[in-house]
């Protein structure tokens, strides 16, 4: 990757392809019956345009906490998939939450990066992932031997085995273009969600 | 029911026993030792070792959500890395225990723990976390008993502060 050393805080665009709406709603069609959680912000809003579920464990908050929920998950129901998807500014915040992976090692977790390259939500501010840094090798050095890094948005369906069969913990980045795109805003009840993820699991009652 | 064992961490343990919590995340400190070493030495628990302190805020949530009773337990100084992430528990209403050793606080070596330390009930207050001291070491099992009933049983977040005590102040042989 090249360094972009654009100091350009405003500029509109990264090199980038994939739609995130598309390619995410893409990707959750081969999900199966995998519980999914997302980082606060764009990422949640892509789930929740894809389709609501009770399967999925919306965030709103917590900051760099979205691999770590999605660690705990895994981790206490081992017989179901889980994916964490997050941003590229979520996963700078939690990046040591990658090592706590690497050595828990749930096999039945995949973490996906929808990487822009920028803070979007907040002004389009360049982000830690636009220049130098590796995410892929970050997660590899960290012990997370799987990593996939997509580009084309032809590649959904290759990612979703990836991240939803293989055996992980597994770690991919989408590289996602800047985009507009509607809000869609799924119930921000933090209970509520959390009952309804939990009665899908039969551990309370509806 | 005050108990006296041969280490207060016998009582907590006990307690987390006692109560199924099978998940342990710890960034460690001196004054957990002990409990550590039992925690890791028990086949039907995990040991989950953190990064930082918050992402067992984020861990715990996620046990609970899958069914599974988890707890934290960290030094003083760890508390002030959780506070935003204490809005992760707090907003799921799931149950959120925490396991403080307190440093800066009572005979205190080091002056660069006591800002934090003397900082930990009022922050973790404002967040609404229920604080529980023990500054006596036959009160600990009581203590973390009627902390971690309270939290799981109305899905909150409360702490145990252990003082130092009940830990011994940490001298590095200083005088």
């Amino acid at each position: 990757m090249t360094s972009k050393n654009t100091t350009d805080s405003s500029a509109p665009v990264n090199p980038n392809k994939i739609d995130r709406r598309s390619f995410v709603t893409e990707l959750m069609k081969h999900r199966g019956s995998g519980l999914v959680v997302t980082g606060l912000g764009s990422p949640t809003w892509d789930l929740f345009a894809a389709g609501d579920q009770s399967e999925n464990a919306y965030l709103w908050g917590g900051m760099g906490l979205a691999i770590p929920t999605a660690l705990g998950l895994a981790l206490a129901q081992p017989s179901r998939r889980v994916l964490a998807m997050t941003g590229d500014g979520e996963m700078m915040m939690g990046i040591g939450s990658l090592g706590v992976v690497a050595d828990q090692a749930p096999s039945n977790l995949g973490i996906l990066v929808l990487d822009n390259e920028r803070f979007a939500e907040t002004g389009r501010q360049k982000g830690l992932s636009a220049g130098r840094t590796d995410l892929c090798a970050i997660a590899k050095g960290f012990g997370i031997g799987e990593t996939m890094l997509v580009t084309e948005q032809g590649k959904a369906a290759e990612l979703a085995e990836f991240l939803f069969k293989r055996p992980g913990p597994v770690f991919a980045v989408a590289k996602i273009a800047v985009t507009e795109d509607p809000w869609r805003l799924p119930e921000k009840d933090g209970a509520t969600i959390a009952h309804r993820v939990r009665t899908s699991l039969g551990l309370e009652k509806p | 029911m005050a108990t006296t064992t041969a280490h207060w961490s016998d009582d907590v343990f006990r307690e987390i026993k006692a109560r199924d919590i099978k998940t342990v995340c710890t960034v460690p400190d001196g004054g957990l030792t002990q409990l550590l070493r039992k925690v890791e030495a028990d086949q039907a628990m995990r040991l989950v070792t953190l990064s930082t302190e918050e992402e067992g805020m984020g861990i715990v949530a996620g046990q609970w959500l899958g069914g599974t009773k988890a707890m934290i337990a960290m030094q003083s100084s760890g508390v002030g890395n959780c506070i935003n992430a204490l809005g992760l528990p707090t907003s799921f209403k799931t149950p959120c225990l925490m396991l403080v050793t307190m440093r800066g606080q009572w005979g205190e070596f080091n002056p660069w723990q006591n800002q934090m330390g003397q900082a930990v009930r009022p922050t973790l207050e404002a967040v609404g976390v229920k604080c529980f001291a023990v500054d006596k070491p036959g009160e600990i099992g009581e203590t973390f008993a009627a902390a971690a009933d309270m939290a799981f049983h109305g899905k909150l977040s409360a702490a145990v502060l252990v003082g130092q005590r009940v830990i011994g102040a940490k001298g590095f042989g200083q005088k």
